[in-house]
């Protein structure tokens, strides 16, 4: 039972950092219907940019607050530079264009920080609480609590505001969202600036777990990615759930067979869903066709 | 003038929808355009609203040209469409359709336009946590027209707003352009239903493979022969 505990406990930390990766994921693929396969360098540039920041001398709350807005800048250029002016290119096409950003940005911060391994001091230390025999990190803790007040913020903006119903506007009918006066240009450029702000967080939050590294983007890209189909894409609350699934498989596949296939879980989960259940847990298809 | 269209055309990709429109709409005018199937009907109104690119040609609103104005600013300008087929935010409740019809206007004018919109269609009122997917055709088609009256528009387009619906709906949906003009409201009415359009207009075009053949007013454009043949059945 402790041991069962524990594996869940890594399981939900890591699933709750893949749920903010896909939480990204989903919006932009509503906002445009891309898949944004820039979104792990969003994470890697909220760790790498912290340590820099930090070892620079800036106060570690200060560095972490400064590298989501670096990667909120290199989400708005990519959108700028690389997805706004390729007006009537193909999905396809654009999805390329992600590709192409994202191994541009690997590439440059290989060059511009290091190759190495880094990691961060927790927020609140390493001591670790017992429960039920099973430990748990107070960075976990953070985490959570992170995590899922991200989720209420997204949540109130989408359902509440309207600013947030016009995105979900865009989404759901982008013609009609045009006929009534939302800039759908617009939209989109707010959801990659989003989705670069969850994607750092995501990267400063679990860099005093996992440690970080120039191409750290690409595995945890893909796992969020994976927690975004099995959610269904472009559903907020598909995209935790997912996160969290994807989490806790890979923990007890870890746990229970062995920590090589770890990574394998993600990979099987995403084949099963894409064949079996292409619209995932949560998704829209059905209505969204009316 | 209100609307004022010189030699519009409009291309998809090689071939030509619009082929030099020449078109005009004035202050509280109700302008009805007629056609035949793929006649360019629609594609004349997604180019007055910018969501269909002019290839050449002038738009004009108020004596400004917009030709190259996008889709959102053209709103905020006051010209708003009720488009063919529909396109309802369909996951999203009525009201929420609705609200977003007055994504232009000031935040304190939503309250009292949504009264207003749902004093024209109670029906809406009903449904109005309702998704508006889940609404019947005819419902929908009241919803279209309630949403892109939320904007206030000075320049409302119709594409179609008879399509599809049963007689009894038809007549409620001319019932509505009605009360609408009766407040003043400047309307273009594209129809496939020509003799329900005419009857209502100020005036009318005829437009036949992207070129306005026919212009005048409603009343002589109805006991014209070729009007009567083609499209009145007559
Ligand atoms: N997306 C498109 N791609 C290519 N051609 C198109 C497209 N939309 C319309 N067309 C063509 O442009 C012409 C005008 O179409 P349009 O939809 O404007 O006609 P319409 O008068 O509204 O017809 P209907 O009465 O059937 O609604 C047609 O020949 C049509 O085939
Ligand atoms: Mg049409």
């Amino acid at each position: 039972m402790a041991e069962f505990l524990q594996f869940l406990f890594s399981g939900l930390t890591v699933g709750a950092i893949y749920a903010l990766i896909a939480l990204g994921f989903s919006l932009i693929y509503n906002a445009s219907h891309l898949i944004n396969f820039a979104q792990g360098e969003f994470v890697m540039i909220g760790g790498m940019a912290t340590v820099f920041l930090a070892a620079a001398g800036i106060e570690l709350p200060l560095a972490a607050l400064l590298a989501v807005l670096l990667a909120v800048a290199v989400a708005i250029a990519i959108e700028r530079l690389g997805i706004a002016p390729a007006k009537g290119a193909s999905v396809v096409g654009l999805i390329i264009v992600t590709i192409g950003a994202s191994i541009l940005i690997r590439g440059l911060a290989g060059i511009v920080w290091d190759r190495n391994f880094h990691s961060l001091p927790a927020i609140s230390g390493e001591e670790p609480l017992v429960v039920m025999g099973a430990t748990l990190l107070p960075q976990s803790l953070w985490i959570f609590g992170v995590t899922g007040l991200t989720a209420l913020l997204l949540w109130f903006f989408f359902a509440k505001t309207l600013w947030g119903k016009a995105m979900m506007a865009a989404a759901y009918n982008p013609l009609a969202a045009q006929l009534v006066g939302i800039d759908t240009r617009r939209v989109v450029l707010v959801s990659f600036a989003l989705a670069g702000a969850l994607g750092a967080l995501a990267g400063v939050l679990i860099t005093p777990l996992a440690p970080t590294h120039f191409q750290v983007g690409v595995m945890l890209g893909l796992k969020g990615f994976a927690a975004a189909i099995v959610g269904g894409l472009g559903s907020g609350l598909g995209a935790i759930v997912g996160g969290l699934v994807i989490g806790i498989a890979e923990a007890m596949a870890a746990g229970y067979l062995a920590s090589a296939y770890k990574d394998a879980v993600a990979f099987v989960i995403i084949l099963l869903f894409l064949v079996l259940w292409p619209s995932g847990l949560f998704g829209l298809r059905g209505i969204e066709r009316v | 003038m209100l609307l004022e269209i010189t030699g519009l055309c409009s291309h998809y990709g090689r071939i030509r929808a619009l082929d030099g429109v020449d078109l005009s709409v004035g202050d509280s005018e109700l302008v009805a355009i007629v056609g035949a199937n793929g006649a360019g009907k629609t594609t004349l109104l997604r180019t007055i609203s910018g969501v269909q690119p002019a290839s050449d040609g002038s738009i004009r609103f108020r004596g400004a040209d917009i030709t190259r104005t996008p889709p959102a600013k053209r709103v905020r300008l006051g010209i708003a469409q009720v488009p063919e087929g529909r396109q309802m935010f369909a996951p999203m409740s009525v009201e929420d359709n609705l609200i977003l019809g007055g994504f232009t206007r000031p935040r304190h004018e939503i309250d009292s336009s949504l009264e207003t919109v749902y004093g024209l269609f109670p029906r809406l009122k009903e449904r109005r946590r309702q998704p508006a997917g889940t609404l019947s055709g005819g419902e929908q088609q009241m919803l279209a027209i309630a949403r892109a009256l939320m904007a206030k528009p000075d320049l409302l387009l119709m594409d179609e707003p008879s399509m599809g619906l049963a007689p009894r709906i038809v007549e409620r949906i001319f019932d509505t352009i009605r009360e609408l003009r009766s407040t003043g409201v400047t309307m273009l009415l594209v129809e496939q239903n020509a003799f329900a359009a005419l009857s209502v207009a100020d005036r009318g075009y005829v437009l036949e493979s992207g070129r306005i053949v026919l212009a005048g007013r409603a009343a002589e454009l109805l006991a014209d022969d070729r009007v009567k043949a083609a499209y009145l059945g007559l």
